[in-house]
């Protein structure tokens, strides 16, 4: 592999975790939206690179799927879930943004030294991929646990597939039937969520998750 | 011989998945409750026919060996007996006005979805088919736990959605790291995702991408499980979804995790240089069940306190796999189907009970030996065997773990009776409550189905006063599979 091409996948793997940072302290839903949305399109530009790299013509079918349904069908689907509920924009953390942020930091420092101690053997590329897509995840799951907004909840979860996507390509040539059985498994994924977007707005007029915790079963 | 060659393994799968199809067209709840009955049961005759006729070769894709057979024939199992006790009680539902028309068509459809993703889950020679089988099952659960579509039904489909999905996110984490570790060794493509190839030629894999591939895997799929300290979901889902669910998901989810791991756990104790992953579950099961039995005290809702005592036997369970040893691993399958039978059985008996009480409410339940004999007194027997008492199925099995762990480990062998004997007292002291004394609360007159409950407490007598000799065969050579 030419050092134009580690260097490029490299770069776009980086820039993954960089905008995962910026979800992280996105405060308004739209915004979050948008920034969801970049975050899916450098992860199809680096799939996609990772498809020219590799020369694995089953990996572009991926990085379609990301753009086209991640990038663009998901957020607005999820601008209209907003727009038509009529949710609150801004979102309640849990904590604090520096907080969240420098918590940000030792979770990408921290997959570094995993990953990298524990693959000298494997190929580079591969191992710059674990690392960073190891980073995506474990800030997806940060985001998870430090929104209380169902909305924002979701969104983080999507910024932890897109983690796994990164990985499951970085892989050098991971079957096929995995990879598209994995996209189906998001879009179902994703029905359900919106099921429940809906579901729950009938019952509350908020997606605030926090709210709902008035309702457990322990507390009556 | 020839006359019995047929190939059980598509019957095991097509089977669920047409019941699926049919299930969701069919007219008529009294219809769609029979036909998930028939279903039911051709995939329970599917998976017994695995006994008798010859194995099928291992496949790219499937893969039949003695290690899981035995979890499809009690899956199976407790899917059929779960779909006999699931006809009287959504009959009850929709009479009372719980449950609309077409959420019982959804029901149904999703019940044979959950039993062909598990199927699947168990045969899949793939470890990402197996991933994938397992997703596919999280969400059919999912869905089903917030059928009622009450606030607490939501909340726990929610949690248990948003957990279930950060397990299932790791677990696939640590699939792509077992599949980058045998990568070198097996060529790229499907081999190196093949439990048939990766078993063969684990031992030349870079031990430190393995491990790293375990811990992501044990906390992935001990989610599933519902090991502490990611089991948040598993009190809410068992409480607020429908009872057969709750039934289904300790008597069938929680093991189909649970299969997920003791299968890396093999390839793991395959490799030479990668760590023993027998302290780490060891370390996972015995926090999960000392905190779990503490937290039965405290429990308000009858179906909330059983799904803890799940939790406390997955962890009792994956507590002894992590010992390890033919005897350990021995008490470990058995203590598995006895809490399988027993869990789905006292669930079981549960639902009719907050079904002719109109409430899950511990305090407004009582006496139910008097006003309900059957309910009450399965109810007895079913405590009686999940806190281990003689001479149930459970007790026998309990035995073989604290006496196995005791010959080489005295000091977790103390901390694990001393946690069996906390959830003893609390098991008991809800049960003199709930089925003794005074009648409480008030009664609603309805029909029950008694069969699967019994058939189930029948089994765990039975197998604590008589283990057959060739179910004991079975399990001890399958204990020297697990090593």
């Amino acid at each position: 592999m030419t050092q134009l091409a580690f260097d490029t996948a490299h770069l776009l793997a980086g820039s993954l975790v960089l905008v995962s940072f910026l979800l992280l302290y996105q405060d308004r839903l739209y915004a979050l939206l948008k920034i969801y949305a970049l975050h899916a399109l450098v992860l199809s530009a680096s799939v996609a690179w990772q498809a020219y790299a590799q020369n694995a013509p089953h990996l572009y079918a991926t990085a379609a799927i990301a753009f086209a349904f991640k990038a663009i069908v998901v957020p607005i689907a999820l601008r209209r879930i907003i727009e038509r509920l009529g949710i609150h924009r801004e979102i309640e953390t849990v904590v604090g943004i520096g907080f969240n942020m420098l918590t940000g930091m030792g979770l990408v420092a921290l997959s570094m030294v995993v990953m990298l101690k524990v693959t000298p053997e494997a190929a580079p590329l591969a191992r710059e991929d674990l690392a960073f897509a190891l980073a995506v995840v474990l800030l997806g799951l940060l985001m998870m646990t430090t929104r209380r907004n169902a909305v924002s909840q979701v969104v983080g979860f999507m910024s932890l597939e897109n983690g796994l996507v990164l990985a499951a390509t970085g892989a050098r040539g991971m079957p096929l039937v995995v990879e598209i059985s994995f996209a189906f498994s998001i879009l179902i994924a994703f029905i359900v969520i919106g099921l429940f977007l809906f579901r729950i707005r009938e019952r509350f007029d908020t997606v605030d998750v926090g709210v709902l915790h008035r309702f457990r079963g322990e507390t009556r | 011989m020839t006359s019995l060659s047929f190939d059980a393994v598509p019957a095991l799968l097509w089977t669920p998945l047409a019941g699926a199809l049919l299930l969701a067209l069919l007219p008529g709840d009294r219809l769609k409750a029979l036909a998930n009955v028939a279903v039911s049961l051709s995939t329970l005759l599917a998976a017994l026919g695995l006994l008798i006729a010859p194995r099928p070769p291992a496949g790219t894709f499937v893969l039949i060996d003695d290690l899981n057979i035995v979890f499809i024939v009690l899956g199976s199992f407790v899917g059929f007996t779960t779909s006999v006790f699931s006809a009287s009680y959504i009959a009850h539902e929709i009479t009372v006005g719980r449950l609309a028309p077409a959420y019982v068509r959804f029901y149904h459809a999703m019940y044979q979805m959950l039993m062909f993703a598990m199927n699947l889950a168990l045969v899949s020679n793939n470890i990402g088919l197996m991933w994938v089988a397992i997703e596919l099952a999280t969400l059919t659960t999912v869905v089903m736990v917030g059928l009622y579509r009450t606030h607490e039904a939501l909340e726990a489909a929610w949690k248990y959605f948003i957990l279930g999905s950060v397990g299932i996110g790791l677990a696939l984490f640590g699939t792509i790291l077992v599949y980058v570790a045998a990568e070198p060794v097996l060529g790229e493509g499907l081999p190196s995702m093949a439990w048939t190839s990766l078993i063969a030629r684990v031992a030349s894999f870079d031990p430190a991408m393995l491990n790293l591939a375990f811990v992501f895997l044990l906390l992935g799929y001990g989610t599933k499980v519902g090991l502490a300290p990611l089991h948040a979901w598993l009190p809410d889902a068992h409480a607020e979804g429908p009872t057969p669910i709750s039934a289904v998901l300790s008597g069938l989810l929680l093991n189909v995790a649970l299969y997920a791991v003791l299968r890396f756990k093999i390839l793991l104790a395959g490799n030479g240089g990668a760590f023993a992953p027998g302290p780490l579950m060891v370390t996972m099961g015995l926090a999960s069940a000392v905190f779990a039995v503490f937290m039965l005290y405290r429990r308000r809702d009858i179906k909330r306190m059983f799904a803890y005592s799940s939790i406390e036997h997955m962890g009792i369970i994956t507590f002894a796999f992590g010992m390890g040893g033919p005897l350990a691993n021995f008490a470990a399958l058995l203590h598995m189907t006895m809490h399988s039978l027993a869990k789905s059985g006292i669930f079981f008996a549960v639902g009719h009970i907050a079904q002719v009480k109109g409430t899950q409410r511990i305090a407004d339940i009582g006496g139910l030996t008097v006003t309900h004999p059957w309910l009450g007194w399965s109810l007895v027997v079913g405590v009686v065997a999940i806190a281990g008492l003689p001479p149930l199925g459970i007790f026998t099995s309990e035995f073989l773990v604290v006496s196995s762990t005791f010959a080489r480990a005295p000091l977790l062998a103390v901390v694990l009776v001393f946690g069996l004997l906390v959830g003893l007292g609390a098991l008991l002291l809800r049960l003199n409550t709930l089925a003794f004394g005074e009648p409480r609360g008030e009664t609603h007159p309805r029909e029950a189905s008694y069969l699967p409950m019994l058939a189930h407490f029948g089994l765990v007598l039975g197998a604590g006063i008589y283990l057959p000799g060739p179910l004991v065969l079975w399990f001890r050579h399958v204990s020297g599979i697990l090593g």
